[in-house]
């Protein structure tokens, strides 16, 4: 045997940064009323790129009276062109917005990817194509209502109003705006704060599918605009998805009134490990589940239940693949991990992680560094974690996981379902009866057998308990903007 | 830019232990026990190995990394000719070919090895003297492996008689698939033995054994039983090498050095034709099992055209354009 000289085994990624050359961006961007662009009235607000701190653009913001024109807007295309309009020509409007989405994707991957920090990897293979695919599912269901199952002849409700996170900036506007617009409604919406421009580049895919004016309204704003959208007395229907605080303050606000409301709120999901997992797959969803999107996923399994006999495995496991992610610049397309999305997001993953390590529970994140510039913060795992801990229980929205263990599946079951959340849960197993089993005990809206964050527009998605309330995505997700014969 | 996290996260964990394989000394003793340690692995989701490796295949791979990653590659071809066709003078073409990939460069890195049937492999055992690079031949009734163990041993014999550094072997897959590891197991000791000196890369042939599963059980019953490196396939059936089998392999030699300190390389064969799939491997190295395993010393492609386009794609970084395929020599 001839001895082989060992060649220099060090594979260092040449950066491979997607170019941002594809963007226009703009320094000042308006809201979106009444199919143009107009100056909002309340006080500018500026976006920065969490990555780098730097500011993107500034951003109208609107007033109670710019929702007062949005809504009226709204109400006037509700009533006289969308309302009216075949089912099968709002298809076609919703068809050539999908057909838009897809053909501009690199541009609102890019776009995405600097307005929240998140990798191009996801913006480009998640996010748009996600969104896109929910415009064609439901311009297929515009001329189907009939079938939907709420009776013979379901009627759009009117003007929606609704207000999205800044997790998945163009994702959640596509989950309100394409069954809104399907099932005939008009729409005001409201981005958030921090992410508002792949919404403004959306209404420009508005403009350019020739949508009728007032159809689709995007108002700028912080909280208070928010708000004016909720309060506004002609609103009919109120989708928000964000925060359990801010939901239940809006149920609040919307109690007594003729509004519908649906809420997609928080969560803290268990992902649960049996000894009999396919223990590699599962480590990857375990990473998939937490530590996607920098772990700003409502639905995100920010529990991991293992069962004590691999504990051990599991952990070391994971440690050891949480080590290979990838960090740095959102838009190099080997990034597995990008930015924080705000100042404020980041000083609460801290705030939350100091109360995980004061209240004993074991902290690990890898070696190696962080950017310095931006918004930062290493994946990290709790261990030792008890069920009374607050790092077990609240909601941190962020890239960090709590280890707790189970002997029994009885005690996996009442251990996930100890939470005041419900939206997400997930089962890894190789043992297909133990999975029907468990899954239908746990009271989570989605859950997953081996595998995890998998998202799709057929499949409803939503809430129990503080996770909020209806459905959206599939047929399920059609009620929230109908009204059937007996209501 | 973009950084891993922890760079050594991968070889930590992997210091040899004072007795190799002795937290499995018991496993084989037994039909039936060798038989409850298989099936005691953990098992393998498809899909979620189909998605992983999906996502690795993403990589973008450019400049500085993509000219390391063709030279790595290029270092790690075992260039073989597996055809009944087969003559002196093919064999000592592709040793000339295997010496001096590149005629018109230099800089350009020998492959490991040249591989061959074992009647053949002291031809290129001599055409390849004093170059390091190692004569692989394939043996035991290969591709099959339908043949009695005398037959199979004497082949072996054979082919390291006739100078071969290196015994790519096929496992009994009709045994294997009929619950006999046992019979597997010991064919393998057997044909170690037989090895002597000489590496021995046991052929799974995963083409064969079609699921995940049986890939990793076959993996960690060739590595038990002694073998230097596991091979996906004889090139010979279809599907050969895929990425979801290769990174099933790579775990167990990752799980294998963490239990008992012993190091086992890997070689996918056939299948393999572009750059472009060569650096998925690579990339699929770099983040399972790291930089321990990036060298030709612990990982292989078994292959013939895949050689000439990392060639052409090699020219294509050094000149700025592509040439066409008469400027790489014809095997």
């Amino acid at each position: 045997m001839t001895a082989i000289p060992a060649r220099p085994a060090l594979f260092e990624y040449a950066p491979a940064a997607e170019s941002r050359s594809i963007v226009a961006l703009r320094p000042r961007y308006g809201l979106f009323v009444d199919g143009e662009f107009t100056e909002g009235t309340g006080t500018p607000l500026k976006t920065l790129n969490p990555a780098t701190e730097e500011v993107l653009a500034e951003v109208s913001t609107g007033s109670d009276a710019d929702v007062d024109r949005a809504v009226r807007a709204a109400r006037r295309a509700f009533t006289r062109v969308w309302g009216p309009m075949r089912p099968a020509d709002r298809g076609k409007y919703l068809f050539r917005i999908a057909r838009l989405l897809q053909e501009r994707a690199r541009e609102f991957a890019v776009l995405e990817t600097l307005d929240n920090g998140k990798p191009i990897r996801e913006s480009r293979d998640v996010d748009v194509p996600l969104a896109a695919a929910h415009f064609f599912y439901h311009a297929g269901w515009a001329d189907k209502l009939v079938h939907a199952g709420l009776g013979p002849a379901p009627r759009p409700l009117g003007v929606a109003g609704q207000v999205i996170p800044w997790n998945f900036p163009l994702l959640m506007l596509a989950w309100k705006i394409a069954p809104a617009l399907a099932t005939g409604n008009t729409v005001v919406l409201k981005p958030a704060e921090t992410t508002p421009l792949t919404a403004l580049l959306f209404a420009e895919v508005c403009q350019q599918a020739d949508l009728p004016p007032g159809v689709v309204n995007i108002v700028t704003g912080a909280g208070d605009t928010g708000r004016a959208v909720v309060a506004h007395p002609d609103v009919d229907k109120v989708a928000f998805t964000g925060s359990t605080e801010v939901g239940q303050s809006i149920a609040r606000a919307v109690a007594g009134t003729h509004k519908r409301l649906t809420l997609e709120l928080g969560g803290k999901a268990a992902n649960i490990v049996f000894d009999d997992a396919p223990i590699d797959q599962a480590v990857e969803g375990i990473v998939r589940g937490i530590f996607f999107n920098q772990g700003h996923v409502c639905c995100a399994g920010s529990r991991l239940l293992v069962q004590e006999s691999v504990h051990d495995e599991v952990v070391a496991s994971l440690q050891r693949r949480i080590g290979t992610l990838r960090v740095g610049d959102p838009l190099d397309k080997n990034t597995d991990l990008g930015a924080v999305n705000s100042h404020s997001q980041l000083a609460r993953i801290r705030e939350l992680v100091a109360v995980g390590e004061a209240e004993g529970a074991t902290c690990w994140q890898p070696e190696g560094e962080l950017p310095g510039r931006g918004y930062w913060f290493k994946p990290t795992v709790f261990t030792d974690v008890s069920p009374a801990h607050r790092i077990a229980r609240d909601e941190v929205f962020g890239p960090v996981l709590s280890v707790l263990t189970f002997r029994t599946p009885d005690e996996a079951v009442a251990k996930a379902n100890n939470t005041t959340y419900g939206l997400s849960a997930g089962v890894w197993s190789e043992k297909g009866s133990r999975i029907l089993s468990i899954t239908s005990k746990l009271r989570a809206g989605v859950v997953w057998a081996n595998t995890f964050n998998e998202l799709d527009p057929t499949s409803p998605f939503g809430g129990y308990k503080q996770s909020g309330y209806g459905r959206e995505g599939g047929r399920q997700g059609l009620a929230a903007y109908l009204q059937g014969d007996n209501q | 830019m973009t950084h891993v996290l922890d760079p050594d996260a991968l070889s930590r964990g992997g210091r040899p232990l004072p007795a190799p394989l002795d937290p499995f000394a018991d496993v084989t003793r037994s039909d039936a026990a060798v038989r409850a340690f298989l099936h005691g692995l953990p098992g393998v989701d498809q899909v979620g190995a189909e998605a992983r490796a999906t996502v690795l295949g993403t990589r973008s791979i450019k400049t500085t990394a993509k000219a390391w990653a063709i030279d790595t590659a290029i270092s790690m071809v075992d260039l073989t000719t597996l055809e009944g066709s087969d003559t002196p003078g093919r064999v000592r073409s592709l040793a000339a070919k295997a010496r001096r990939p590149d005629p018109d460069d230099l800089t350009c890195p020998p492959v490991a090895a040249v591989c061959v049937y074992g009647d053949l492999a002291g031809i290129a055992k001599e055409a390849l003297s004093g170059t390091g690079i190692n004569v692989a031949a394939v043996a035991t009734a290969f591709p099959s492996g339908r043949a009695s163990r005398a037959v199979k041993l004497a082949d072996v014999g054979d082919a390291v008689a006739n100078g071969a550094d290196e015994i790519d072997m096929v496992i009994d897959r009709g045994a294997f698939l009929s619950g006999r590891y046992l019979d597997v197991f010991e064919e393998i000791v057997a044909v170690k033995e037989a090895c002597g000196e000489a590496h021995l890369k046991v052929i799974l042939e995963t083409g064969e054994l079609v699921t995940l599963d049986n890939v990793r059980r076959a993996s960690w019953l060739a590595m038990l039983a002694g073998g230097d490196f596991i091979k996906t396939s004889t090139g010979k059936v279809a599907p050969a090498a895929t990425l979801p089998v290769c990174l099933v392999m790579l775990e167990a030699v990752r799980d294998f050095r963490a239990a008992t300190g012993r190091q086992v390389g890997v070689k996918p064969a056939g299948g393999i034709r572009t750059t472009k799939d060569a650096v998925k491997h690579l990339v699929l190295i770099n983040e399972t099992v790291g930089a321990d395993w990036l060298s030709p010393r612990w990982f292989r492609f078994g292959a013939s055209g895949l050689l000439n386009d990392l060639l052409l794609q090699r020219q294509k970084l050094r000149t700025g354009h592509y040439s066409g395929p008469d400027h790489v020599s014809v095997d």
